[in-house]
């Protein structure tokens, strides 16, 4: 910024100008390496232990090997458990989706008398009535219901949690497409349901997508639910059986856990910043929760 | 040419009754109905259950898991007259505070200022870095700081040379405190961040044509683009901070319950001691505070869209 | 092919505001039809529940001689091309184009030549094949154009067909439209606030505001004769002078000034009734010398309109303005004396209440 100096005032001012500058200058970068280090720092050991012959508690260059994941590989609790998480994120995902499409195309295309107090106690239900919240009676619920112990009860649970917001966005997302498209398909005489599959769900893909995208994300990184509605090891996600990985000795099995928490991580990750960059993450009223 | 004398119809927007593709209301009903039956079950049961329960001495195990009696508000006279329960809400709200409100929020928008004004490259390094902690996996996150904070290993002893300082042990609420600033700073910077790119660019411009330094521009034509946002997203990471349940990773709520806040002693009290009836008890509670933030903090969105 | 028929029909929203208030319009079999009127006056309103998009509150409508007023849409055997031509953006432009045979069930290779002999017809050869997105705008309204000419409709509707194209774009793209129509015969009905647009097109020209009908005519006779000043000053590209003024000594008084009565208001207005006087500023003229039973004034502003200008007269004594609009040749300077010329002929009365005086 160039303030418009008096011709006759030169140097003082303008020494100053430069000294709060460079003040400036070092404060920010100053501020940016501490930042980069509190936010790197951490992460380097899941970037250097997979891969160390040796892994220690401490961030250290590694002496490179694959050997880590071999260790991994050779066990069996940890593939499946690996395995598990796809089954809870993909099942909660493929739910979310279905179900939620279909409730937010008809509040989004037809007044239902209550619509909008519907919506709002919606959105007021799932930001109050959290995992941790409702612990309590949700584990009794499923007790009651036999399904402890059961991966379709924690799709169950982690799909009604997530639902209300699916719903909100994707109406949101409905509600911003043009409806010429819907009339034009109907003065042809398509049907209802020809529409919805003609043009809506492919009008909506980009919302569908990133909703699938989230629904992964959210279902895939949770502990609190599995881990109190899952007994069965063999049943448990990636989240929980991480904490199990322990060697005779009582230490972590940290050649285990880091080739583990690399090979847990890097899906999510991905999905997120294939997202982000393909469509664009932007708020809807606060997406992670 | 004068504009013709506007008619006084209705405008298209308006009279838009919406049901473009047919659908019809019982179709619609249909449509609708699943979705409301998966959160009624397993949303709206929970919550309205927590509300008898917690008068109950429903226990996990022996006579009383059988047989629960009505206790009537035993329950709530029990949690409010007892010093865990106090203790618990004291470090919730100092965790609440160091966490959210001025770890997360202050950071965030520190950050996302800062940014604002460096080169492409070095912003997209940065927002890269902190969105990863917002994204990895909560246990693997937690495994991190573990590593991070260990007594005889850790990289925060080498790197302060602070000998065998045990940051769990000793400093367990601010361990949390911090490990929950790094893992959540990234919603406060991005939010921030559209905030701040949401000036418009003009107004900046005016307000420099007309002298005003880098202080007045923040304050005149910044601040007050960006104060809603300030709001709501303090209650957003209040409410979210409020009920995560991730230090357990870290502390367990200890030593000596000294990191125990809210949602870690529920669930000790009830899925581990098998306190059922107290733990939803204060559940309940929780959930009220839950509804005073989120009432707030939809209040003031829609006050902002109208 | 059809005509079509409204007989009172009503379309009323909840609240009591009625889009459409008594409507009573015959379309002709084959007929380049015209809704006219400000944005909210209801023409859109009467287009879709012509469609059936929207459903009317009483009153019926007639398609040829089948009653269509609590038909589905998509049985009334009507096609539509929208404002912003809702082409589906992830079907190309053979598969938007062959939707409606879709929806008939017919075979795919059929709707493929199809598709294929629309498209040759509107010119979009070599197009078929892509995405609406990689269209220009003019591309992409004929593409609506020819998934609406693939349906074999007994009548078109078009929802301001041309205001989603530029300036010059559209000049071309009404040219096109006109002659479409034409080789096609198909009843047309469209919607428009430009009326240019629709004196340009249309065959016959419904002008609404509020819901109902203001005057039903030619292009010539709603641009002559307007019904009304609200059509005086909806239609033509300058609007209308409106004088207020009193009939006195067979002529008219505007201000302390005299004029001749218009040729058609002869022997229908008595002595002092309070009137409105109506001009179109094209056809106007000025003279430089005094002239009898012109309107004396100064020149105060000049708008070059290319061949011809747009000048404004604020008339002695009054001080309201007259535009006139004048050739190239004979534009005056600002702040010169001028009198303002007519042709009895081309001048109207409008009585206390708007209505022209005459038949």
């Amino acid at each position: 910024m160039t303030a418009v100096q008096g011709s006759t005032s030169t140097t003082r001012p303008e020494s100053r100008q430069m000294l709060r500058h460079f003040l400036g200058l070092m404060g920010k970068s100053v501020f940016t390496a501490l930042v980069l280090a509190f936010f790197v720092i951490p992460v380097l050991w899941l970037v250097f232990a997979p891969f160390d012959a040796h892994p220690g508690l401490n961030v250290k260059l590694p002496e490179f090997t694959f050997n880590n994941f071999k260790v991994l590989l050779d066990n069996p609790t940890a593939i499946a458990s690996l395995g598990n998480s796809l089954i809870l994120a993909l099942g909660s995902m493929v739910v979310v989706l279905v179900l939620g499409s279909l409730a937010s195309y008809s509040l989004s295309r037809v007044k239902i008398p209550g619509r909008d107090l519907l919506l709002y106690t919606l959105l007021l239900l799932s930001s109050i009535i959290t995992g941790t919240a409702a612990m309590v009676p949700t584990f009794l619920l499923m007790v009651k219901l036999g399904l402890i112990d059961s991966q379709f009860g924690v799709i169950l649970v982690l799909s009604g949690g997530i639902l209300p917001t699916v719903i909100f966005i994707l109406k949101d997302f409905m509600d911003s497409t043009p409806k010429s498209y819907e009339e034009s398909a109907r003065l042809y005489g398509a049907k209802p349901l020809r529409i919805l599959w003609d043009v809506v769900i492919p009008l909506a893909r980009p919302g569908l997508a990133t909703i699938a995208v989230w629904a992964v994300v959210q279902v895939w990184g949770n502990f609190l639910v599995p881990y109190i509605l899952l007994r069965s090891p063999s049943k448990s996600p990636a989240a929980v059986v991480m904490y199990t990985f322990y060697t005779e000795g009582g230490q972590p099995n940290l050649a285990l856990i880091s080739a583990f928490s690399l090979l847990f991580s890097i899906p999510v990750v991905a999905m997120y910043f294939f997202v982000n960059r393909r469509y664009g993450f932007r708020f809807h009223g606060g997406i992670k929760s | 040419m004068p504009a013709p004398a506007a008619g006084t119809g209705p405008s298209r927007a308006v009279v838009d009754d919406g049901d473009v593709a047919g659908l019809g209301k019982a179709r619609a009903m249909a449509f609708l109905a699943p979705a409301l039956l998966l959160i009624s079950l397993f949303l709206v049961f929970p919550a309205l259950w927590t509300l008898y329960l917690g008068l109950t001495n429903y226990r996990l195990s022996g006579s009383a898991a059988k047989n629960p009696q009505f206790v009537g508000v035993d329950n709530y006279i029990n949690a409010l007259s007892d010093d865990r329960f106090f203790n618990s809400l004291g470090l919730t709200l100092l965790f609440v505070f160091g966490s959210a409100v001025i770890g997360q929020s202050a950071l965030g928008f520190a950050i996302a200022w800062t940014m604002t004004r460096v080169r492409k490259s070095v912003r997209a390094v940065v927002e890269f870095f902190v969105l990863l902690a917002w994204i990895i996996p909560s246990s693997v996150t937690t495994f991190l700081w573990y590593a991070m904070l260990d007594r005889s290993n850790g990289t925060l002893n080498a790197m302060l040379s602070t000998g065998n300082t045990a940051w769990l042990l000793d400093y367990p609420l601010q361990s949390i405190i911090v490990f929950n600033t790094w893992v959540g700073t990234a919603f406060s910077m991005l939010l921030f961040s559209s905030a701040l790119a949401s000036v418009p660019p003009s107004q900046l411009e005016s307000a420099r044509m007309v002298g005003a330094g880098a202080w007045a521009q923040f304050r005149d034509v910044v601040f007050p683009h960006i104060r809603g946002h300030v709001l709501t997203n303090t209650l957003l990471i209040t409410l979210w901070t409020f009920n995560t349940f991730t230090p357990y990773l870290l502390t367990a709520g200890g030593p000596d319950d000294r990191s125990n806040i809210l949602p870690i002693f529920i669930y000790r009290l009830a899925l581990n001691d098998g306190a059922l009836g107290q733990g939803s008890a204060i559940s309940l509670i929780m959930i009220i505070i839950n509804l005073v933030i989120a009432t707030v903090y939809l209040r003031l969105l829609k006050e902002r869209k109208s | 092919m059809a005509s079509i028929t409204t007989r009172s029909l009503i379309k009323e929203y909840p609240g009591g505001v009625r889009g459409v208030d008594e409507m009573d319009v015959t379309i002709h079999d084959g007929e380049f039809f015209a809704l006219l009127g400000p944005s909210g006056c209801g023409k859109t309103t009467l287009l879709r529940t012509i469609a059936g998009l929207e459903k009317s509150t009483s009153g019926s409508i007639k398609i040829g001689d089948r009653e269509v007023t609590n038909m589905e849409p998509g049985q009334r055997r009507v096609a539509m091309v929208f404002q912003d031509y809702a082409l589906f953006p992830h079907m190309s432009i053979s598969d938007n184009i062959a939707y409606p045979l879709k929806i008939q069930k017919v075979a795919k290779a059929e709707r493929h030549s199809r598709a294929e002999e629309v498209g040759d017809k509107l010119s979009l050869q070599g197009l078929l094949e892509r995405r609406p997105g990689q269209l220009s705008g003019g591309q992409q309204q004929r593409v609506a154009l020819a998934r609406a000419v693939t349906s074999r409709p007994d009548v078109f509707l078009f929802d301001e067909p041309l205001s989603n194209l530029d300036a010059r774009l559209r000049l071309e793209a009404r040219t096109f439209l006109k002659k479409l129509q034409l080789d096609l015969g198909v009843t047309t009905v469209f919607v428009t606030h430009d009326q240019a647009e629709a004196l340009a097109l249309a065959d016959r020209i419904a002008i609404m505001r509020s819901g109902k009908m203001q005057q039903l005519g030619t292009p010539r006779e709603v641009f002559q004769r307007p019904a009304n000043t609200f059509v005086a000053s909806f239609v033509g590209s300058t609007s209308m002078n409106l004088l207020k003024g009193n009939v006195a000594d067979g002529g008219v008084m505007i201000g302390h000034q005299k004029v001749a009565l218009p040729a058609d208001a002869v022997g229908r207005v008595g002595d002092g009734q309070e009137i409105t006087w109506g001009a179109r500023p094209e056809y106007l003229d000025i003279s430089l010398d005094p002239v009898h039973g012109g309107l004396e004034g100064t020149v105060t502003v000049s708008e070059n309109l290319g061949a011809s200008a747009l000048i404004t007269v604020e008339l002695t004594g009054s001080g309201e303005p007259v535009q006139v609009v004048v050739s190239e040749d004979h534009e005056p300077g600002i702040g010169t004396r001028v009198w303002v010329t007519f042709e009895p002929r081309r001048t109207l009365l409008f009585d206390a209440e708007g209505l022209r005086i005459g038949d």
